[in-house]
């Protein structure tokens, strides 16, 4: 079923409603007074919503299947595991949510209060949302165009009642498309902290992560760092390293060196990684030697030094 | 400039058949590739579609990268990626002035592009059009369905990981397949172990818990073949 008609111009262009696709649809009228290239109402609803939340950070790759999700949810968990610290997870991947399963929330579903709708909670200090918690089954799929997928987006922004949180971190789908337009878009007058960038060291990946450094360069968004995943293979019977996606031209090291973008941290492949997520269980807490959780740690602490260097102007004039 | 709709352009392609994966980093381009190339050395003359607009990895995986592409009467010229001519492609990488470029477009405007793959690419004689995807079910995925349904696409690969994220996408991925009345060919599990280059171990399951991808193999269609982890990707 068609939400809006093929075609369609879209909203803010110049030939919404008065273009040959737009006969017929309901909102001809709306876009040809030129309403739907106003600013959209909501854009302020969040930012007021978003007053009681201190740090975004965007979650980004241009590259699926780096560890986007699994970078998410374990820096959500690792900033949580400070009881004082109120950490918030939101999953914009509407077509392929895989923040449910990976935090243990498979089944879940969302409740409505009075203030909007509530987060599901993994601790006292950890919320969580996603379109995974609103499918009545694990096989329903979300076959969704474009604008709708932004009005899911933004009722997850400005609907949701988060609460007194100390970070809110939403983990995109790959690419440069509807999902972070609309995720950069509706926080925009909010004040995002920055975005880390996850990809693995093969050129296949860094390419698109370098069209994904573009996009942030294009809507102005802070880079915080890039995280390179998958660096390296520790053999669990021989112990020796192995590179399974070869940094043929350099990794993401001679990238960010190229692009003048902070390196975060390299994060070798752990295969207790994948078992962790498959439980819905912390690997930090699963696997507190790994190397890898080493690696988790430190580039944890880097996001949280940039955000507490990086304080939104309206807190000083608040504090002053 | 857009070309009046050829009706022609499809009609020399005896098969059609879509790699997708509700999941990313799967391998779908990887499998797109190496699928042409296999049925090239069988003798097949193949056509490769890529409607990844934001991440197209294929030119780079045949090596094609910064190729032009060329008008004739029919609409646009797709890249041939070998001396013989048995393999073409289309992608959005090669309309872009930098590899960096990126493609910040919404939905409707990714529809049009991927309607202009499918109609206005003068494919000529193929026995099979491979069209890679990028991961998920939205505008790409239904762009590419409504375009193509009218020359009867064999059906759908889906790949998948053998981690339980992976498998939860790809139920999804079958859902799409069957509302839009796809038929899957088969899912294709990669990525099932690594072969530790030092020890010879076979590393079974080096992203997931053992069984995830089991429940789904015995509900839905035939897993083709269990592909351990590439030493060398591109």
């Amino acid at each position: 079923m068609e939400e809006v008609p093929q075609g369609c111009p879209g909203t803010g262009s110049a030939q919404a409603g008065r273009g040959a696709s737009c006969q017929g649809c309901p909102n001809q009228r709306l876009c040809a007074s030129g309403a739907g290239a106003a600013p959209d109402p909501a854009i302020e609803e969040i930012k007021e919503k978003m007053k009681t939340v201190k740090h975004k950070i965007l979650v980004l790759s241009g590259k699926g299947g780096v560890g986007k999700s699994t970078f998410s949810a374990h820096l959500a968990h690792g900033l949580a595991e400070d009881e004082n610290t109120q950490v918030a997870l939101l999953d914009i991947d509407i077509c392929g949510p895989s923040i449910p399963k990976i935090m243990g929330l498979e089944g879940e579903q969302v409740h409505q209060s009075g203030s909007g709708w509530s987060p599901v909670f993994v601790e006292d200090n950890l919320g969580v949302m996603s379109v995974g918690f609103l499918l009545s089954s694990p096989d329903d799929a979300v076959i969704w165009r474009g604008p709708k997928k932004n009005g899911m987006i933004k009722q997850f922004l400005r609907d949701v009642d988060w609460g007194e949180v100390d970070y809110l971190i939403v983990d995109t789908p790959p690419g440069t498309s509807d999902e972070h337009l609309s995720a950069v878009q509706y926080l925009s007058a909010a004040h995002i902290d920055g975005a880390v960038i996850i990809t693995t060291p093969q050129e296949v990946s860094l390419q698109d992560v370098r069209k994904e450094i573009n996009f942030c360069h294009k809507v102005k968004l802070p880079i915080i760092g890039v995280v390179e995943n998958m660096s390296v293979f520790i053999c669990p019977k021989c112990k020796k390293e192995s590179q399974i996606f070869p940094p043929t031209t350099g990794g993401a090291e001679v990238m960010c060196q190229d692009l003048k973008i902070p390196l975060l941290g390299k994060v070798p492949l752990d295969p207790h990684i994948g078992k962790s997520c498959d439980k819905g269980q912390s690997f930090l807490m699963d696997a507190p030697d790994s190397p890898a959780t080493l690696a988790y740690r430190s580039i944890i602490q880097r996001i949280q030094e940039f955000c507490g260097h990086h304080q939104p102007k309206e807190e000083h004039f608040l504090s002053s | 400039m857009e070309v009046a709709a050829e009706p022609g352009n499809l009609a020399g392609v005896r098969h059609i058949i879509l790699v997708l994966s509700g999941k990313g980093g799967v391998g779908k381009s990887t499998i797109s590739t190496e699928l042409a190339l296999a049925l090239r050395h069988a003798g097949k003359k193949v056509g490769i579609l890529d409607v990844d607009l934001c991440g197209p990895s294929i030119p780079r995986m045949l090596r094609a990268q910064g190729r032009a592409v060329h008008q004739c009467d029919s609409g646009w010229v797709p890249v041939f990626v070998d001396q013989e001519q048995s393999i073409s492609l289309m992608s959005v990488g090669f309309l872009l002035e930098s590899p960096d470029e990126a493609v910040v477009w919404r939905g409707p405007k990714k529809n049009a592009l991927i309607k202009q793959f499918v109609s206005d690419v003068a494919w000529g004689q193929l026995d099979y059009l491979v069209v890679d995807t990028p991961p998920g079910t939205s505008d790409e995925h239904m762009a590419a369905v409504e375009a193509l349904r009218p020359y009867s696409p064999l059906g759908a690969l889906v790949v998948t990981t053998p981690q339980a994220v992976s498998v939860g996408d790809v139920r999804r991925e079958l859902t799409f397949c069957r509302k839009t009345g796809l038929q899957v060919v088969g899912v294709v599990e990669n990525m099932s172990g690594f072969v530790c280059p030092h020890c010879a171990a076979l590393c079974l399951w080096i992203l997931s818990s053992r069984g995830a991808w089991r429940k789904v193999e015995t509900s839905s269609g035939t897993s083709l073949r269990v592909l351990p982890s590439p030493r060398s990707p591109p």
